[in-house]
């Protein structure tokens, strides 16, 4: 076990990869001599060079276009999103070329890609830079949508991601760069499954990305109003969702909550519930409960930004209160 | 140009000109369906540019049927997949629009209007990366020199210097909408000019086409940077089987027609190369031939079956997919 950064465990798989594979490059704005706005590019460009390490205009369109491109003539490109708004007008890359490409090719065509997608309200970065858009990527076929929300599955789940043959969108919250955390270089890590963060047998809480950390933070003083015990789950994979980890947590404890920072509107969580509704219908005890984002824009004002999105202290007062009248 | 390959290049623009008309009757008793954007008019262009580029991987459009067998794809697999089926060439999940075949370095068949040129511009990275001899030729409409993936392609390969010629098909029209009326002016390779070398040429003229395509792919070779070419030509037919074109005058189609690409190929055939009457009359049925057999094989080949629906989305298989 080592201890590192988040940043860092991401820096470390990529470098591993860059190392093994010449073939792997990354592209982005400010990966290269400038390592990286949030520092996690750092140092690769003096070990594998601007060749490697490729700095870009801010182009966004090209930046995912590019790497498809790449992709296609033989490489094994890492495209850095800045901030996930400035995604949006990477989203025709994504949606059309991405994802699309394979099978429209009828599998002729193989795109050995990754975006790294940070996103997220981190502080007082107001509309344009604070939002969340995993509902949007997980409802794209051909793309498989990961959310590191731990450090040693930043690490794992990167490096699987960057020898996945398939086109991987793998999101990263901004808050978390400077998390610490246990990393197992040796650990067979399978980025597809669904981590339990904490064992319990009364209620199942789903979440990912920082909110998983939010919710461990409620959870002793659920735990301590409602003398029920909480088992917390670490979605990772939102496309595909390990439903089996989820199936059998939901038949355990009955109940469900899905915890989420993006907009509760059209937001990921809508996916988890709908699932459960129609597949573990007899085994809820309870109409789940969805923790999410307000239907606004993301104020800079922190007293407003936080009342934007979940709180661990909203996140116990909505465990409480929907717990109060759904026999927890 | 040496007689073989004007010969070559006479042959495969007959049998464009014939599948495309093929095409549209298969479309008219539904056999085909979908959209279907079809390439008569533009045949110099598209086989001449196909032909002259043996270096290197394309990119290009939607309108790409000719072009696709111009580079060497069967015209069976190609019809087959206008058919929907699975011999086509994507297996029937494509279409009209998206045919791929990376062994003939071919990558579609892409329906976002300049959405590919950036994938183009990557190739290129790759190709320069690798040290290799390709180069990469991204083909697109005049349509497409008004947006922004355009703009964005033009500067970065211009930056970076990357092997990659520009080949812009301006036939006036993107759909309905004439150039002039979207564009301060007509030739769209004004707006390559600040980034790298520009050349015009007569984009109904296969020869002229050849040569310049030639000349650039040269030129990406040799690492100078990208290069810029732009061929005027006119479709016509309308912009799909569902345009009737109306917003074309018969005069103007008239002029257009009077310059046909092939019937200047054919002449060019008979006067420089000495080619007799019947000569190219057995390349015509030879032609004609091969559409038909094209049809033949695309309405007997099976369809894909239901069973395959997820197939090809992924190369790695998940247990929860």
């Amino acid at each position: 076990m080592i201890e590192m950064l988040y940043r860092e465990a991401l820096n470390r798989a990529i470098d591993e990869c860059m190392a093994a594979d010449p073939n792997v490059v990354m592209l982005g704005e400010d990966v290269g001599l400038y390592g990286g706005s949030y520092r996690v590019s750092e140092g690769l460009v003096s070990k594998y060079g601007e060749k490697r390490l490729i700095d870009t205009p801010i182009a966004e369109l090209s930046i995912v276009g590019n790497a498809v491109g790449m992709a296609i003539g033989g490489l094994r490109p890492i495209a850095e999103i800045m901030t996930a708004n400035f995604s949006l007008l990477a989203f025709d890359q994504i949606i059309n070329h991405m994802s699309k490409y394979r099978y429209m090719s009828a599998g002729k065509i193989t795109l050995p890609m990754v975006v790294r997608f940070p996103q997220g309200v981190s502080k007082q970065l107001a509309a344009q830079h604070s939002e969340s858009y995993e509902q949007m990527l997980s409802a794209v076929p051909g793309i498989r949508v990961f959310a590191a929300g731990d450090v040693n599955y930043a690490y794992h789940a990167l490096k699987k991601a960057i020898l996945m043959d398939d086109p991987v969108v793998f999101i990263e919250h901004e808050l978390l760069y400077n998390k610490k955390g246990e990393v197992d270089l040796d650990a067979e890590v399978d980025p597809f499954k669904a981590r339990i963060v904490k064992e319990g047998k009364d209620l199942t809480i789903v979440s990912y990305l920082k909110m998983v950390d939010d919710v461990i933070a409620a959870v002793p003083e659920i735990e301590k109003q409602t003398g029920k015990s909480c088992e917390v789950i670490d979605l990772q994979s939102l496309n595909p969702i390990d439903t089996e980890t989820l199936k059998a947590s939901i038949e355990k404890t009955g109940r469900l909550v899905v915890v989420e920072e993006d907009h509760k509107m059209g937001g990921y969580g809508a996916q988890v519930v709908s699932w459960a509704a129609e597949s573990l219908f007899y085994a809820l005890d309870a109409a789940p409960l969805r923790i999410a984002g307000e239907n606004v824009p993301i104020p800079y004002n922190r007293k407003l930004e936080l009342a934007s999105i979940p709180t661990p202290d909203k996140i116990v007062a909505k465990i409480i209160e929907w717990g109060a009248n759904n026999g927890l | 140009m040496d007689k073989l390959t004007a010969e070559e290049i006479y042959y495969t623009m007959v049998l464009g000109r014939k599948f495309e008309y093929a095409a549209k009757e298969h479309y008219m008793t539904g056999e085909i369906s979908g959209f279907l954007h079809l390439d008569i008019g533009q045949e110099a262009l598209s086989v001449a540019a196909m032909k002259a580029f043996d270096h290197g991987d394309v990119f290009t459009t939607y309108r790409e049927h000719i072009m696709a067998i111009a580079r060497g794809i069967e015209p069976k697999a190609v019809m087959a997949e206008l058919f929907g089926k699975k011999t086509g060439v994507s297996e029937g999940r494509g279409g009209s629009m998206h045919l791929f075949d990376p062994t003939h370095f071919f990558y579609g068949g892409d329906a976002i209007v300049g959405g590919h040129l950036p994938n183009a511009v990557g190739c290129a990275y790759a190709r320069k990366f690798q040290e290799s001899e390709h180069g990469v030729m991204a083909v697109f409409g005049d349509g497409a020199t008004n947006g922004g993936a355009f703009f964005e392609s033009l500067n970065i390969s211009s930056a970076w210097k990357l092997p990659i010629l520009f080949l812009c098909e301006n036939n006036r029209y993107a759909i309905g909408t004439e150039i002039t009326r979207v564009a301060p002016f007509l030739e769209q390779a004004k707006k390559a000019e600040p980034y790298m070398p520009t050349m015009e040429v007569d984009g109904n003229d296969a020869v002229a086409v050849y040569e310049a395509v030639k000349e650039a792919q040269a030129y990406i070779q040799k690492s100078h940077g990208p290069i810029f070419i732009e061929a005027f030509t006119y479709r016509w037919e309308g912009h799909s089987m569902s345009d009737p074109g109306t917003y074309r005058s018969p005069e103007e189609m008239e002029i257009w027609k009077r310059r046909d690409p092939i019937a200047r190929m054919q002449a060019l055939l008979k006067e420089r190369y000495g080619m007799s009457e019947a000569q190219i009359e057995a390349l015509d049925q030879k032609a004609q031939a091969a559409v038909d057999e094209a049809v033949e094989y695309a309405s007997k080949s099976p369809e894909p079956v239901v069973a395959e629906l997820f197939e090809h989305v992924f190369v790695e298989e998940v247990a929860h997919d």
